[in-house]
């Protein structure tokens, strides 16, 4: 098992690594100068430009620049903002619990609702509530994120003023922002557990549940549930990057003080620096998160470790 | 035991009729903008300005007067070309690195399996953010980048559908033909991957549309006087408190299309192949 985990860290961070050399490259692409997106040419003159060129290492070949930014992140420094000479890391440091805020608790949220609704439709398979329960979450999944936020705004801010329309002031900002990332993904794990419960109420240890005479709630939850639960448990780790990833533009219409937005700003500046800052940062928490799941896993399920080894090699 | 396929199947499927029938609806709407929409989608009447739904058109009209009505009829054009482009370009891409993985297996797999792996490192949405930045905000480079995000998870299942085809007996049988790697590949495991890929396709659809107005939403994709979906949301949070019906509109059109793209994939993979894992 530890063995395990060791190899999954370990081809975690190479991903991390091959994420930075891709996102350099990617970089390099872009076709403005962000020197002279900052600059009025009219009022600085061109030696200058050249001197932040230098200041910035803007000038060096890109492998150098990039060995360079590299070093400087190991040390745990993102740079500086081109925008308004920042730290990096301190402009993350400052959105980064905020943007965590959000995930979590809608994360939670999500699973304490999806989770009971997929169990409740799994019992009642076939149902008429069982059906209406499938087909609620899958409408859901076709609401964009995005827009689902500006209806819930233009309802319970709006019109009947009960919560603040954007920004964070306290618990009672945060329910729009959770409620738009938590509904559209409800389906997705509804339908996981519904599936999962299913085919777990088909295992003979069930049956042999049922036979010793235990009552059918304890059979549910002591014997179904538990195993039933496995997939999903890996799945809250799994699903912490999209929602992370969905935040990015939910806190652009709830203008949430995140990193989505801080991300958002920063491209519409081409502020360069920042933008890999963030997106290292989000491909760090992603990689941390699926190997926490993939872990987790294994420790659940003898099963998928065999199998996982062997893919692992 | 593979379902026998007949048009009585069909009727019965209801989630397929009714996302057949919106996926007809959305088609004709897109197909017949010049007849259905009332006026052009870029037609300015500021006198008639921030009119709600009514006397001056059922959607009302915008900042500049224009007809929502109309530009949400030519948004359809938009999402479904866009929609369109992006399935194409990510089944193509991933099929044949799918195929190819699974079929010679070894370093080729491994390789590819890496570049998956990498792609989901990151949540699509901020790995496409990250290559709008790049390549600078329009519709053709929100289109590359969620199709460059996206790919991953066709290779994966085609892989998987390679490697359990690849040791068929058929298979078996075109190579004792001698026919080449790339005909095994492409003309004897590719065509028994169909319904899989079709499905696949159906059900990124949706997916496509929701990412692609989002980033137009996020003003990096299409940009206006452009109808996108997103666009027109982008335009209508800022008037919310003056023009609320701006900000409703696009988003039913956009739940409605993505509704039947899903429903019409579901529907599809329960007749294909009810064990599909989708």
């Amino acid at each position: 098992m530890f063995n395990y985990a060791v190899k999954r860290l370990a081809f975690g961070l190479v991903v991390v690594f091959a994420v930075t050399v891709v996102l350099f490259g990617v970089m390099q692409l872009m076709p403005g100068d962000p020197i002279r997106l900052i600059t009025d040419p009219s009022r600085v003159p061109e030696w200058r430009i050249q001197e932040l060129r230098r200041e910035y290492g803007l000038d060096k070949p890109a492998y150098v620049q990039y060995l360079l930014w590299m070093g400087k992140l190991l040390r745990g420094d993102l740079g500086q903002s081109i925008f308004t000479g920042q730290k990096v890391s301190i402009l993350i440091a400052a959105r980064l619990p905020y943007t965590l805020l959000l995930a979590f608790t809608s994360l939670l949220l999500h699973y304490a609702i999806a989770v009971p609704l997929g169990l409740f439709a799994a019992i009642r398979a076939n149902s008429r509530i069982d059906r209406a329960i499938v087909f609620v979450t899958t409408a859901l999944r076709a609401v964009p994120g995005f827009w689902l936020g500006i209806l819930l705004m233009l309802l319970f801010a709006i019109n009947l003023r009960w919560f603040p329309i954007s920004g964070y002031s306290g618990p009672m900002s945060m329910v729009l922002p959770v409620a738009t990332l938590t509904l559209p993904m409800l389906g997705g794990t509804v339908r996981l557990t519904r599936s999962e419960v299913l085919e777990t109420l088909r295992e003979p240890f069930v049956l042999t549940a049922y036979a010793k005479g235990l009552p059918e709630r304890r059979v549910i939850l002591r014997h179904v549930l538990r195993n039933a639960l496995i997939p999903v448990t890996v799945m809250f780790f799994l699903s912490l990057p999209w929602i992370v990833g969905g935040s990015v533009i939910i806190e652009n219409v709830f203008a949430w003080p995140g990193m989505g937005r801080l991300l958002w700003n920063s491209i519409t500046n081409q502020d360069l620096p920042v933008v890999q800052g963030i997106i290292v940062i989000i491909a760090m928490l992603t990689v941390v998160s699926n190997t926490i799941g993939d872990i987790i896993s294994a420790m659940l399920d003898p099963r998928i470790r065999i199998e996982m080894e062997e893919v692992a090699g | 035991m593979k379902r026998q396929f007949s048009p009585r199947l069909l009727l019965r499927n209801g989630q397929l009729m009714a996302g057949l029938i919106i996926f007809m609806t959305v088609l004709v709407v897109a197909i017949g903008a010049d007849y259905l929409a009332p006026k052009a989608f870029d037609e300015m009447d500021i006198p008639n300005k921030l009119q709600p739904p009514g006397e001056s058109g059922v959607m009302g009209t915008d900042q500049y007067g224009r007809d929502l009505l109309s530009r949400v009829i030519y948004g359809s054009r938009i999402a479904l070309r866009v929609g369109l482009i992006v399935v194409v370009i990510e089944s193509v891409l991933g099929v044949t690195l799918g195929l190819v993985a699974g079929y010679y297996g070894g370093w080729a797999d491994r390789l590819i399996s890496f570049l998956t792996d990498m792609t989901w490192a990151l949540p699509p949405i901020v790995l496409a953010l990250a290559i709008v930045t790049a390549l600078g905000p329009s519709l053709n480079n929100v289109v590359i980048a969620i199709a460059l995000v996206s790919w991953a998870g066709y290779a994966r299942l085609i892989r998987s559908k390679t490697q359990s085809l690849k040791n068929m007996p058929f298979v078996e049988a075109a190579r004792a033909l001698g026919e080449s790697d790339t005909a095994i590949m492409f003309r004897y495991i590719l065509p028994n991957t169909f319904s899989l890929i079709i499905v696949l396709a159906t059900l990124s659809l949706p997916t496509a549309i929701l990412s692609t107005t989002s980033l137009s939403f996020l003003g990096l994709g299409s940009q206006p006087p452009a109808p996108d979906w997103g666009v027109i949301l982008n335009e209508g949070i800022s008037l919310i408190f003056n023009a609320p019906w701006i900000s409703i509109f696009p988003g039913l059109a956009i739940v409605f299309t993505a509704l039947g793209f899903n429903l019409l994939g579901e529907g599809l993979r329960d007749i294909l192949d009810p064990r599909m894992k989708v």
